[in-house]
């Protein structure tokens, strides 16, 4: 079935049209599911975060005006359901790997050790992904959703901005933050510290194995 | 890491994404040239993208589909993707 250009969907919206609401979660609920997941790491409340942003679009879709896409209008709803959740959490999240920064705000690569040859020939056994989970759920909320919204779910840095309520210039600062801070982390998945840097054979996953 | 390295740091993502201004660009270019670290750091950067570009999204769970289509009290549509049910 193709789908409806953005002004017939809008007009179908509002009028009722139930398939229309139906095509709104088919082509959203992606993106939406996966910005609160990676927002809450946790997937019960990233589940109920989808089910508020739809409900909550739903009600207003009445009143949209159509000054930003659909997909940004509901992104931010989504975005703000999940930062609301986060502010009710007893403890801030914090990261336990907070980037080492310098007093101009640089952060400085501390691991220079090629790895780039290695990833793919894991990925079968399902250890890269929760890997890759873990390192980005480390990372502080600020980061997180900018770098969801970038690089997992491709949006341009002009929608991030939008979505988020950022300069376009913060939205490529804190994504660049966010980046270095992983490549960091996968390094020292890939590379332990331990295992003796450049021209070592091994590291952590063969090292488990 | 020099001082010419942390220069560029604040650039890297802006070259990975082939953003940044063609002088600058060259600039990095010249200066990967003859750094190894710097190569290393551009290489592990571009790498981390693409693996949670083509690994990081993950789709939403079938049960968590339907849970949200009856609270939205609205019908599945077949799924494209899937050929139609």
């Amino acid at each position: 079935m193709s789908q409806r250009a953005e002004a017939d969907l809008v007009a179908a919206l509002k009028a009722g049209d139930q398939s229309a609401y139906a095509e709104l979660v088919e082509r959203h609920s992606p993106t939406i599911y996966n910005l609160a997941l990676r927002m809450m790491n946790d997937r019960e409340e990233a589940e109920e975060v989808l089910q508020e942003t739809f409900l909550s679009a739903f009600r207003a879709v009445g009143r949209f005006e159509g000054r930003s896409q659909l997909s940004t209008w509901l992104y931010r709803i989504a975005y703000n359901a999940a930062l609301m959740r986060l502010r009710k959490r007893p403890l801030p999240t914090t990261s336990i790997d907070e980037p080492i920064q310098n007093d101009e705000g640089d952060q400085i690569p501390r691991q220079l050790v090629d790895w780039t040859g290695r990833p793919d020939e894991i990925l079968l056994t399902g250890e890269l992904r929760s890997m890759l989970d873990s390192a980005a759920a480390a990372l502080p909320e600020t980061l997180r959703s900018v770098f969801t919204l970038r690089d997992i779910e491709g949006l341009s840095t002009a929608e991030a901005a939008e979505v988020l309520g950022l300069t376009e210039t913060n939205v490529k600062v804190r994504l660049h933050r966010a980046r270095l801070a992983l490549r960091e982390r996968l390094t020292n998945y890939f590379i332990p510290v331990e295992a003796g840097g450049a021209g070592q054979v091994g590291g952590a996953y063969v090292g488990r194995m | 890491m020099s001082v010419e390295c942390r220069d560029h740091l604040d650039c890297l993502s802006d070259y990975v994404d082939g953003e940044l201004d063609p002088d600058l660009c060259a600039e990095i270019e010249r200066h990967m040239a003859e750094c190894g670290d710097c190569r290393i750091v551009v290489d592990t950067l571009r790498k981390t993208v693409s693996l949670y570009r083509n690994h990081g999204h993950e789709d939403v769970p079938e049960d968590a589909k339907a849970r949200l289509y009856a609270v939205l009290k609205l019908d599945r549509r077949p799924d494209p993707r899937k050929g139609g049910r």
